[in-house]
C-alpha cells in the first residue's frame, strides 16, 4: 500500500495514542517520531510495534509521529493499523484467525 | 532577716538556686494598655529583610519552612529572595516538604545560596533539576515522623524557621485560620511548622493578617516565637486549598475503594472503638464512603482518625462515626473549617503524630491506614519517591511512619497506570520497608504480606479475591510488557532515610536519554 | 438456558481504550463492546481495529465477550462480523432487529466468517437486541430465528420514542414489551436481557427498576457503568432461606437418586420438575454472588 494523504487516528486521552501517517518520498522506509512519558523503558518497543504493523499491512514508506498516552501494546497496533489505512485510502482490511 | 531565714531552711545547701533578695527597684510595672503594647512591645516587624537581620542570620546555616500552603506558598520563595539579595550563602534548607511552587530555589542553589536541602518530597521542576544533578550533597529525604525525631535529637538544627501563618497577633500566637478576621486564607492545621516553632533557635512568623491578642485557639504559641513579620500576602487561597474534595467517580478507583473497605471490615480491627488513617486520593476518600456504609450497618464508631484530614473525614465525625480527630495537615477547605468550629477535631505536631521514638506517638495508635503506592515490589517494598523514569517526583509523607505505626497497613493502588506497572520485581527506591507493609489492594486482586500469617488466616474463607504479589506482578507484566531499565550514572542526588535516621536507599542521577529524532 | 449468568451485560465504549482495556476488571457476567451507537461514524474503523486487538491481546477471564456490531446490511456491518468472527468473540449482538430475515442475514455473514476463518460452525453465538414496535410485535419469531441466539435483550430507547412516548419512572410504558421478550425469550429457550438505565445518579429509580425485572423473570440487565453491577448482584442474589430450601431439594433429589426411585419427596410433599428447575437457578445464583 502507498501512503496518499497525511491522516490519524487515536486521540491525545490516556492510554491511547495518537497516530499520524503522512507521505514520504523516496525510499527511506518507516520513519518514526515519538512521544511518550514510558520512551525511556518502552520506545524501543514501541517503535518496533508501529514498524511490524506497517510491514504487517504492507507500507513500505511512511513518517510515521506517534504521540503517547501510555498505550498498551494491541493499543497501538490499532492505531497504527487504522492511520495507515485511512492514510492510504484502502479498506482492504486483514483480519487473521486468533 | 529573710536571708537568716533562708539560710536556716533545712536542706538550704541543696538549693542550688542563688535566690537574691527581693527589692522595689526589681519591679516594673507597665500601665500601657493591651492595645498600646500591641502597638510599641510587641514582636511585630514591617520587613522580612528587618526580620533576618534580626535573626542573625549567617552563611552556613540552617533554614526552615513548613509545606501547609502547598503549591498557593509565597513565604518561601519571598523570604529566599530577600536571604539571596543580603548575600548570604551555604545555607541548609529544611523544609517539611517542597512543591512545583518551590522551583525559584533551582536559582538559589545555582547561585550557592543554597547548597544542601532536607525534605520530605520534591515536585515539580525542582524535582527534575535535583534528579539531574542540580546539587553537589545529595538531598537527603526524611518523613515527618523521621523529620521531627532529627529535630527533636538535633539532626537537624534549625537556625531560623520561617513560617508563614493565615493569622498571628502581635506576641506571636499564630494559627492557619483566623476567628477574628477572617481574610479567606485559610490552611487548617499548622502540625508540621508547630515542631519547628518548638526547636528553632529563631523563630520568625510571616503573616498577612495580625489579630488582637490572644489569638486562640493557637496552632504556634507565643513563647516559641521570636518576631513576627506583617507581609501582604502569605499566598494565593486556591493554591492553599482545593475547596471541597469530591468523591471520584472513576469506576476503577471506586473497585478498588470498594475492595479496601472490605478488606478492613474483615482484618480483624474494625470493631467498636478502632482507629483509622486515610490519605486525599480518590480511592482514599472512595474508601472512607465504603467504610460508612459498614459502620453504620454493623452500628460501629471510630474513636479516632488522624493524619491529614480530608472535608470525608469530618462529615463522618459531624456525623457522629468519628469521635475525634487529630489533624496534621488539612487537606481541603472543610477540613480547614472542620478544625476551625469542631472542638475535637484538634490540631498535632509532626513529633506528636509520627516520631519514632515516644510510645505515645499517633501513628502507634492506629489500627488501620490506606496508604498509596507508586511501586510495590514482590518483598512489599514501597516506593512513593521517584517515578518509573527514575526521577523524583513524591514524597515520603507519613508513609513510613503510619505503615510501621498501624496494626494492619494497606496499599492501594491501580495495577497500572498507563503503561506503567505499579506492581515490579524491585522498587525504583526503596521508601517503606516491606517488613511494614501488610495488605496490597489493587484493582485485581488482594495480596497478604507472608508475614502476616494471621491476617491470611483470617481472610482464607473470605470473599476477597485472595492473590499472591508475584501473581499480581506478573498479571502487570503481561500487560504493559517488560521495559527496559533506566540508566543512571554513579552521582548520587537524594539520600533516602528510614524514620529512624538510618539511610535505606540512594537516589542515582538519571542519565540524559539520548534523543533520537 | 445455558449455564451461564448473564445478570449484568456491561457496555463499554469500543473506541476508548482506558475502558476497552480495563473492562474485565469489574464483576460483570458479561462485557459488551460496542461499535454501534457509541462510536462515531467517522471513527467506526477505528474503534473496529481497537476491539479487534484488545481481544487478541487482553485475557479478559472467563467473562462472557459480546460485540454490538452496526446494521450487517451494510459494509460497515460485515466488517464488524469478519473481524469480531475472526478474533473468536463469544456472541454478536445485533442491534435493531425487527424481523427474523434481520437475525439471517447476520447469521449468514457469520457463517460465511466462520468459513473463512477456519472457526468451528455455529460456535459464535448471537443476540438480538429488539427496539422497535416492529421488532417487539416480531419478538417470538426473532428469538426462535436462529440456532445461535442465546438471547433477546430490549432496547428501550428507541423504542419509546417509536410508541411516541419516553420513559418514565415506573416503567409503565415498558410493561407491553418487557412481557412481550420475555415470553418470546422463553418460548425459545434463551434469556432474556432488559434494557439499560441511564441516570447513573438515581440509585433508587435503578434499584426499583432492577427489582421489576427480576420479579417479571428476566435473566438480568444492560448496564452502562461499573458502579450499577453490584445493585444487581445483590437484587439477584437469593436470600440465606431460599439458598437452604433449595439444598435441601437438592439433597433430596440426590437421595432419590442413591434410593433409584422415580419420585423426589421432602418433608411428605412431593417436588416436580418446576421446583427443581427453580432450585437449581438459585444454587446457581448464590454461587455467583459467592454466598454459597
Amino acid at each position: 500500500m502507498i501512503v496518499k494523504k497525511v491522516a490519524t487516528a487515536g486521540t491525545l486521552e490516556s492510554s491511547d495514542i495518537l497516530i499520524t501517517v503522512e507521505k514520504e518520498e523516496g525510499d527511506n522506509g518507516i520513519r518514526i517520531h515519538l512521544e511518550s512519558p514510558v520512551k525511556k523503558q518502552f520506545g524501543d518497543q514501541i517503535k518496533q510495534v508501529i514498524r511490524d504493523t506497517a510491514e504487517f499491512v504492507g507500507v513500505k514508506n511512511a513518517k510515521i509521529t506517534a504521540i503517547d498516552k501510555g498505550a498498551l501494546d494491541c493499543v497501538i497496533k490499532a492505531r497504527t493499523s487504522t492511520a495507515l489505512y485511512r492514510a492510504c485510502d484502502s479498506t482492504s482490511y486483514i483480519w487473521e484467525k486468533k | 532577716m529573710i536571708n537568716n531565714d533562708i539560710k536556716n531552711l533545712p536542706k538550704f545547701g541543696k538549693l542550688d538556686v542563688e535566690h537574691p533578695l527581693f527589692t522595689n527597684e526589681r519591679v516594673y510595672k507597665d500601665i500601657k494598655s493591651c492595645k498600646e503594647r500591641e502597638e510599641f512591645e510587641s514582636k511585630v516587624l514591617f520587613s522580612i529583610e528587618d526580620a533576618i537581620e534580626k535573626s542573625q542570620l549567617k552563611s552556613g546555616m540552617t533554614i526552615s519552612f513548613h509545606h501547609h500552603f502547598r503549591d498557593g506558598d509565597f513565604v518561601l520563595n519571598k523570604v529566599m529572595e530577600v536571604i539571596a539579595k543580603k548575600g548570604i550563602k551555604d545555607l541548609t534548607l529544611a523544609a517539611s516538604s517542597l512543591l512545583s511552587v518551590h522551583s525559584p530555589l533551582i536559582e538559589h542553589v545555582k547561585n550557592g545560596v543554597i547548597t544542601r536541602i532536607e525534605t520530605s518530597g520534591l515536585r515539580g521542576e525542582l524535582a527534575e533539576a535535583v534528579s539531574k544533578g542540580l546539587l553537589d550533597i545529595p538531598v537527603v529525604f526524611r518523613s515527618h515522623g523521621g523529620r521531627a525525631y532529627a529535630i527533636k535529637n538535633g539532626d537537624i538544627k534549625i537556625d531560623v524557621a520561617f513560617l508563614g501563618a493565615p493569622s498571628c497577633d502581635s506576641f506571636g500566637n499564630a494559627n492557619g485560620y483566623s476567628r477574628d478576621h477572617d481574610n479567606g486564607i485559610i490552611c487548617g492545621s499548622l502540625g508540621y511548622a508547630k515542631t519547628d516553632a518548638q526547636y528553632a533557635s529563631c523563630v520568625i512568623v510571616l503573616t498577612d493578617n495580625l489579630v488582637p491578642f490572644p489569638n486562640v485557639p493557637a496552632g504556634i504559641f507565643q513563647s516559641d516565637v521570636d518576631y513576627v513579620v506583617k507581609v501582604d500576602a502569605i499566598g494565593d487561597p486556591n493554591g492553599i486549598m482545593s475547596g471541597a474534595t469530591r468523591f471520584t467517580k472513576n469506576p476503577k478507583e471506586l473497585l478498588i475503594a470498594e475492595t479496601t473497605a472490605e478488606v478492613i471490615e474483615q482484618s480483624g480491627v474494625f470493631k467498636d472503638g478502632f482507629s483509622f488513617q486515610m490519605g486525599s486520593g480518590g480511592a482514599s476518600l472512595a474508601t472512607a464512603r465504603f467504610l460508612r456504609e459498614k459502620m453504620l450497618k454493623k452500628n460501629i464508631k471510630a474513636d479516632f482518625v488522624l493524619g491529614g484530614i480530608t472535608g470525608v473525614i469530618v462529615k463522618l465525625h459531624e456525623e457522629g462515626l468519628i469521635k475525634k480527630i487529630l489533624d496534621v495537615q488539612s487537606f481541603d477547605l472543610e477540613a480547614a473549617k472542620s478544625l476551625k468550629n469542631n472542638r475535637f477535631h484538634q490540631q498535632m505536631s509532626a513529633y506528636y503524630y509520627a516520631s519514632p521514638n515516644n510510645p505515645g506517638t499517633a501513628v502507634n495508635q492506629l489500627d488501620v491506614v490506606i496508604l498509596s503506592a507508586l511501586e510495590v515490589d514482590v518483598d512489599y517494598n514501597v516506593n512513593v519517591l521517584t517515578g518509573s523514569d527514575g526521577s523524583i517526583r513524591g514524597a515520603i509523607g507519613g508513609h513510613q511512619d503510619t505503615a510501621a505505626g498501624a496494626s494492619v497497613s494497606i496499599i492501594v493502588c491501580p495495577l497500572t497506570r498507563g503503561r506503567i506497572a505499579s506492581v515490579v520485581d524491585k522498587v525504583n527506591t526503596i521508601v517503606t520497608p516491606g517488613k511494614t507493609v501488610d495488605i496490597v489492594v489493587t484493582d485485581q486482586g488482594v495480596a497478604i504480606n507472608p508475614l502476616r500469617t494471621d491476617l491470611i488466616e483470617r481472610f482464607k474463607n473470605s470473599n476477597i479475591n485472595l492473590t499472591t504479589i508475584e501473581n499480581l506482578r506478573d498479571k502487570a507484566m503481561s500487560l504493559v510488557g517488560r521495559g527496559k531499565s533506566i540508566e543512571y550514572t554513579d552521582k548520587v542526588v537524594g539520600i533516602v532515610t528510614y524514620r529512624d535516621g538510618s539511610v535505606i536507599d540512594l537516589i542515582y542521577q538519571v542519565k540524559d536519554q539520548d534523543e533520537d529524532d | 438456558m445455558g449455564d451461564r449468568l448473564r445478570r449484568t451485560m456491561m457496555f463499554v465504549p469500543g473506541n476508548n481504550p482506558g475502558m476497552v482495556k480495563d473492562a474485565y476488571i469489574y464483576k460483570c457476567d458479561s462485557i459488551m463492546f460496542d461499535l454501534e451507537d457509541s462510536v462515531l461514524l467517522s471513527e467506526k474503523d477505528a474503534a473496529r481495529y481497537l476491539v479487534y486487538n484488545s481481544l487478541r491481546a487482553i485475557d479478559y477471564g472467563d467473562k462472557e465477550l459480546v460485540v454490538r456490531i452496526n446494521n450487517p446490511r451494510t459494509e460497515c456491518g460485515i466488517m464488524d462480523i469478519k473481524a469480531m468472527v475472526a478474533s473468536k468473540i463469544d456472541v454478536i449482538r445485533l442491534p435493531k432487529t425487527e424481523n427474523v430475515d434481520d437475525v439471517l442475514i447476520c447469521e449468514k455473514e457469520i457463517e460465511k466468517a466462520e468459513i473463512e476463518f477456519e472457526i468451528e460452525q455455529g460456535s459464535t453465538k448471537m443476540m438480538a437486541a429488539i427496539e422497535s414496535a416492529e421488532g417487539v410485535l416480531n419478538a417470538r419469531d426473532i428469538a426462535k430465528a436462529s440456532k445461535r441466539l442465546i438471547a433477546i435483550a430490549l432496547g428501550a430507547e428507541d423504542y419509546v420514542t417509536d410508541l411516541k412516548t419516553t420513559r418514565y419512572a415506573d416503567g409503565v410504558e415498558l410493561m407491553f414489551a418487557r412481557s412481550m421478550l420475555l415470553h418470546a425469550a422463553r418460548s425459545a429457550k434463551i434469556d432474556a436481557l432488559d434494557t439499560v438505565y441511564s441516570n447513573l445518579n438515581d440509585e433508587e429509580g435503578f434499584r426499583n427498576e432492577v427489582l421489576l425485572i427480576k420479579k417479571l423473570g428476566f435473566d438480568g440487565k444492560s448496564i452502562i457503568n461499573p458502579r450499577q453491577i453490584e445493585p444487581i448482584v445483590e437484587i439477584f442474589t437469593p436470600s440465606r432461606k431460599e439458598i437452604d430450601k433449595a439444598l435441601e431439594i437438592m439433597d433430596a433429589i440426590e437421595e432419590a437418586k442413591i434410593k433409584k426411585s422415580g419420585v423426589v419427596s421432602l418433608n411428605g410433599k412431593m417436588i416436580d420438575m418446576p421446583i427443581v428447575l427453580r432450585a437449581q437457578r438459585t444454587i446457581q445464583l448464590a454461587k455467583a454472588a459467592r454466598v454459597l
